[in-house]
């Protein structure tokens, strides 16, 4: 029939190689039904400030804008922001395990645009994060003028793009359903090595410079400086974030352009 | 003027992995509209020659051509669509969103609603993948297939793991949906499948086209005809001279024709003898399989 026909020449792909709004919409929607990635994201960051960060002391020690209990809460936010967006990133490992990837080339979607997609749902599972911890801090006695505080929550979530550069090297790297098992405790410890959950000052003179070298360091300074300018040297931070951020993207690219050579 | 454009045009294609030669020179050409049985053992190359037409690889040396083109082209425009052994599905995705999007991929692309209800999962569709039935989620993968409205259906193996009734809702599905003239080509090891939904089989051995054609012609090829008929004293070298025939068995009152030409053979038997009750029976296409894709020889020196 001729319809066929006329179908046929109307074929064509689809606008930005298949980056979509509805596409989007359903990762985020899979991803928030998750119960994993909701409590490791959303619920223990937020659990870590109301242990770590509300004792009595810390809402009447000031920072150079703030008391201790923003401090805390800012870290904590950014940590949850780098345990979203590494798992993100890291969803092309289970996606690939699973044989997914291998269904998705039966479609027009461009390996670009799903590198952007998954790069999207990461950054806003992240702002999500960040934006729930800052809340319930608002709740539990942060105290900065608002201002420095949305700064700060807008410097953590760029920075956090950071991890989901992680996530995607990770996953292109490891095709493995569970790459988040490995990864978490990893995180874990780079939060720690980078000061997230223990300022340098309290650290020895050795561990100090070591922190200065981990990924989640830069990302943290940044995300503060609004509310503390005395925690160190900005420049290092912007450097290691900078770095950091150019070697995970490269080792990303470099995985990825390998995986679809392959086709 | 659209039949002229082969929907495959496979030319001295071989792929090697390695010392392993999976496909050896392989020539095929399928027109618009032909429902094509792609049979033979597991090894013979089916999947890989698959692969090849849908771009997913490429081939060592010859050309695959779909629809006059480039085979990833023809898959991102949605003219050839595929249900793959291997291709993956989300768990947590529910079956319609599943549907959903693959539908924000294509354009155009057909109605959600229309392909689940196609595939015969529409009553499944909030479900999760995780909790779907096999046969259910490869429903959706032949769902999935449909959302472009391809031109060029290709089914690898598309009901293993389903049981028989299974089997015969997802062939009823697929008719339904080829009744409008898409071209289809399925591997499959089924060959009652073969034998009941393919116009042609293509029969592959050992990465080469070893049979190409109607279900009984492949049958009489390897086997074919048997002409049985009730006959006192045949003269059985008066019959061996029949063109075609290679055997003459009696048993008692019978007489057992064995040939190429069973038509020659009824023929002589009833215009030529007293014989009656005449029967002509094929082989199935199970002994064809047997015939024409076992190893009947060492040929040569194969490592």
């Amino acid at each position: 029939m001729s319809t066929t026909t006329t179908a046929g020449l109307a074929r064509r792909t689809p606008p930005l190689g298949g980056f979509s709004w509805p596409f989007l919409r359903l990762e985020l929607q899979r991803l928030l039904r998750n119960r994993r990635a909701v409590i490791f994201t959303l619920i223990m960051p937020s659990a870590f400030f109301l242990l770590f960060g509300t004792d009595g002391d810390y809402k009447t020690q000031a920072t150079s804008h703030g008391n201790v209990t923003a401090y805390i809460m800012v870290s904590m936010a950014v940590y949850g922001a780098m345990i979203a967006t590494t798992s993100g990133g890291a969803m092309v490992a289970t996606e690939r395990a699973l044989g997914w990837s291998r269904q998705l080339r039966l479609t027009p979607l461009h390996p670009v645009a799903y590198v952007a997609i998954k790069t999207a749902v990461a950054m806003s599972m992240a702002a999500v994060a960040i934006i729930v911890v800052m809340v319930i801090g608002q709740f539990f006695g942060a105290d900065a003028p608002t201002w420095r505080l949305v700064l700060c929550a807008l410097l953590g979530w760029l920075c956090s793009a950071v991890f989901a550069a992680l996530g995607l090297f990770v996953g292109y790297l490891l095709p493995s359903e569970n790459v988040m098992q490995v990864l978490g405790p990893v995180l874990a410890l780079l939060s720690f090595a980078g000061g997230l959950f223990l300022p340098l000052s309290e650290m020895s003179d050795v561990f100090a410079s070591i922190a200065k070298l981990s990924p989640a360091y830069g990302v943290g300074v940044i995300a503060r400086w609004p509310i503390d300018t005395d925690q160190g040297n900005l420049a290092i931070a912007v450097v290691n974030v900078v770095v950091w951020l150019a070697l995970f993207a490269a080792g990303a690219a470099w995985r990825m352009s390998k995986d679809t050579q392959r086709v | 003027m659209i039949e002229s454009t082969a929907a495959v045009e496979l030319d001295g294609i071989t792929k090697t992995f390695g010392p392993v030669r999976a496909v050896d020179g392989l020539d095929l050409r399928i027109n618009p509209g032909e429902v094509v049985a792609f049979l033979g053992p597991n090894g013979a190359g089916k999947t890989t020659t698959i692969d090849m037409l849908l771009g997913l690889s490429h081939p060592t040396s010859g050309t695959v051509k779909v629809f006059g083109g480039d085979a990833r082209r023809a898959v991102a425009l949605g003219r050839v669509s595929a249900v793959m052994q291997t291709g993956g599905l989300l768990k947590d995705f529910t079956v319609r969103e599943t549907v959903e999007l693959t539908a924000s991929l294509f354009r155009p692309a057909r109605s959600v609603d229309e392909v689940l209800e196609r595939a015969g999962i529409a009553d499944v569709a909030d479900r999760l993948v995780g909790k779907a039935s096999g046969g259910q989620q490869q429903r959706l993968r032949f769902a999935l297939a449909l959302v472009p409205d391809p031109d060029l259906l290709i089914l690898d193996e598309p009901t293993t793991g389903m049981d028989v009734q299974g089997r015969r809702d997802f062939w009823d599905a697929i008719r339904t949906d080829a009744a409008r003239g898409r071209t289809t080509v399925f591997a499959t090891h089924y060959l009652e499948e073969a034998d009941a939904y393919a116009d042609r089989i293509v029969l592959v051995r050992r990465g080469r086209v070893v049979a190409d054609g109607t279900a009984a012609e492949i049958k009489s090829l390897a086997a074919g005809r048997t002409v049985r008929a009730t006959l006192r004293a045949p003269d059985v070298e008066a019959i061996t001279t029949v063109p075609g025939v290679d055997s003459v068995d009696v048993r008692g009152d019978s007489v057992i024709v064995h040939g190429s030409d069973s038509d020659a053979v009824a023929r002589y038997l009833l215009n030529h003898t007293d014989a009656r009750d005449l029967e002509v029976t094929s082989r199935n296409l199970e002994d064809a399989f047997m015939a024409l894709t076992g190893d009947p020889e060492p040929e040569g020196a194969h490592a």
